[in-house]
């Protein structure tokens, strides 16, 4: 076993480990732990598990490692914290509450993402807290129309069991399905009539996702149908299905195109770490002499190169005015392919 | 459904015209509708009308993939090395550092790297990418070594190129003299070659630039 894939297991057995340990603390000694929701745990344990050890595995790979380092090291720079907090902060409400990077590449796309992105918050903040026994409802024993959330085992807020309010919180995961299900016909869409996406999709990666969360939306809204129109119909064999699905999908979370969930937030750190490259000095190429990327920038990339074991260092260093070619810029290479070629003929004219 | 392994891409700078016909046709691809992937490279404007295509060479070990932090670009079984995926790039621009062809183009309104991904919809599926389709004097052709062969009797395709240390091999191949020794192309060694036809960085004065178009006014003439 390697010594990545073994720090990787740490990780993982270690963050699993602080979930179940919360879910027994949070639940209070599993006191409000609904023995009916296990499969759904373990699901979620096995999921976390997987996720970790993906993420640790991901973050020892050399060029998201420097990422990694640069990301924070650039956020927490002295003199420009406040500065950065405050992009932080715009960031995350523009590009990843709003999605706004993904409005620009497609609308269609966008309005598929953002339908199914808020679908599965939603559900996730409702669903996990639920599930871990972290929330439960209470009717108040001096007025039985009136419902108390704790948290945690401690008390919190009460409302009127038939207040508008509790129509909303109650069918959370209905509004959520909602959502998520015009997201995934909008994305299905696109993926049929997109001969782009259609020539590039897998199924696995692509359509796997898809077909998971609209299973998902559509077997618990059955379950809501059921109980709230037809008297609870098929609801055990309705409820075993919904389980399945949602089980197939934590599963499913480590592996395939959910992982971006994970993924994406590291393009916070690019971002800090491009704002600090701007403030620092600019390498300029060795052949036409203009300034092309941050000093380093292209430092990172050849110490990356280098532990990937890419040896773009050039030997004739007097002859050629470069150390590595690392230091031409992408122009000035693709000029260099074309003279290159040149100089194969004209060699051999002489 | 993959490339077929039997058609293969030869390109041939030597023959560009510079026409931008297939920069127009790349960017009618759909898998990057409306944005040009393809680079109509002007070795050095000032002083050559060298011109060349350069299109993403699908390495073998594609240095672009390797330094992507978010596993964003990944090589199919085909050869073909993909555009970075959508719901991944991070847009870093490592890749565009990276690429010894200087390939890839980050476009940073979309945050995301785009690259010639061998027009996928269109090759998949039996067909010949855009640019090689529209391409007027046969510098990007895509086809099989037989009929390369046939077309290019002083030419023989290579696929090995040096830059440093670094050797690379591609999927796509470059077209270099048939009699020739070469077995790859020294890419950074060409740090100070002249261009093609460089007669005019000899002239510094409007002068001889005034004889040298008055020369091929009258080569022209006479051939007439």
């Amino acid at each position: 076993m390697g010594k990545e894939v073994f720090r990787a297991g740490v990780w993982g057995v270690a963050v699993t480990t602080i979930l179940a340990l919360l879910i027994v603390i949070g639940s209070r000694n599993l006191a409000h732990f609904d023995a009916a929701l296990v499969g759904y745990t373990f699901a979620t344990l096995f999921a976390v598990f997987g996720i970790t050890y993906r993420y640790a595995m991901w973050l020892q790979r050399p060029p998201t490692a420097l990422y990694w380092r640069r990301g924070w090291q650039v956020f927490f720079r002295r003199g420009f914290l406040l500065r950065n907090l405050g992009a932080w902060v715009g960031r995350l409400t523009g590009e990843f509450a709003l999605n706004r990077f993904i409005f620009r590449r497609d609308r269609a796309r966008w309005g598929a993402h953002i339908l199914i992105m808020w679908g599965c918050l939603i559900a996730a903040a409702i669903t996990f807290p639920l599930v871990f026994g972290w929330i439960h409802f209470e009717t108040l024993p001096e007025d039985h129309t009136w419902y108390r959330a704790y948290l945690f085992g401690f008390p919190g807020f009460a409302f009127p069991i038939d207040s508008l309010f509790a129509f909303l919180v109650f069918h959370g995961l209905v509004w959520a399905s909602f959502l998520v299900t015009a997201g995934v016909m909008l994305a299905m869409r696109r993926r049929m009539r997109d001969h782009g996406a259609a020539a590039l999709q897998q199924f696995g990666e692509d359509l796997l996702p898809l077909i998971l969360l609209f299973a998902v939306s559509v077997t618990g809204l059955m379950l809501s149908a059921s109980y709230t129109w037809m008297k609870g119909y098929a609801y055990d064999f309705l409820a075993i299905l919904h389980a399945a699905t949602v089980i197939l999908t934590l599963l499913w979370l480590p592996f395939g195109k959910f992982f971006h969930i994970f993924q994406r937030p590291a393009q916070l750190g690019v971002s800090f770490y491009k704002d600090a490259g701007e403030r620092l000095e600019q390498a300029r190429c060795r052949r036409c002499n203009d300034p092309f990327a941050s000093q380093m920038h292209i430092d990172d990339l050849m110490e990356v190169e280098r532990k990937l074991g890419f040896q773009y260092e050039i030997d004739d260093r007097a002859a050629l005015g470069a150390d590595h070619y690392q230091r031409i810029c992408p122009r000035c290479r693709r000029a260099l392919l074309g003279l290159a070629q040149g100089s194969a003929w004209t060699n051999e004219e002489r | 459904m993959g490339v077929p392994e039997k058609l293969e891409f030869f390109v041939d700078p030597n023959r560009c015209i510079g026409c931008q016909a297939c920069v127009q046709a790349c960017s009618e691809c759909d898998t990057h509708r409306g944005y040009p992937m393809i680079h109509l490279e002007y070795v050095d404007r000032a002083a050559s009308v060298q011109t060349l295509p350069v299109i993403c060479m699908h390495c073998d070990q594609p240095t672009c993939a390797e330094v992507c932090p978010a596993d964003a670009i990944k090589r199919t079984e085909d050869g073909v090395v993909q555009s970075a995926r959508k719901p991944r790039c991070i847009a870093c621009n490592n890749c565009v550092l990276a690429c010894p062809f200087g390939v890839p183009r980050m476009q940073s309104d979309l945050m995301m790297m785009m690259k010639c991904d061998m027009c996928y919809d269109r090759t998949s599926i039996g067909k010949k990418p855009m640019c090689a389709t529209v391409c007027p004097s046969q510098a990007l052709f895509y086809g099989t070594r037989e009929e390369i062969e046939l077309l290019r009797p002083r030419s023989r395709p290579i696929d090995r190129f040096q830059f440093g240390r670094q050797t690379i091999t591609t999927r796509v191949k470059m077209m270099v003299p048939r009699t020739g020794r070469v077995e790859y192309l020294d890419v950074a060694s060409a740090m100070h070659s002249e261009p093609i036809g460089n007669r005019l960085a000899a002239t510094d004065d409007s002068e001889g630039l005034d004889d040298l178009m008055f020369a091929a006014y009258e080569e022209g003439d006479a051939q007439r």
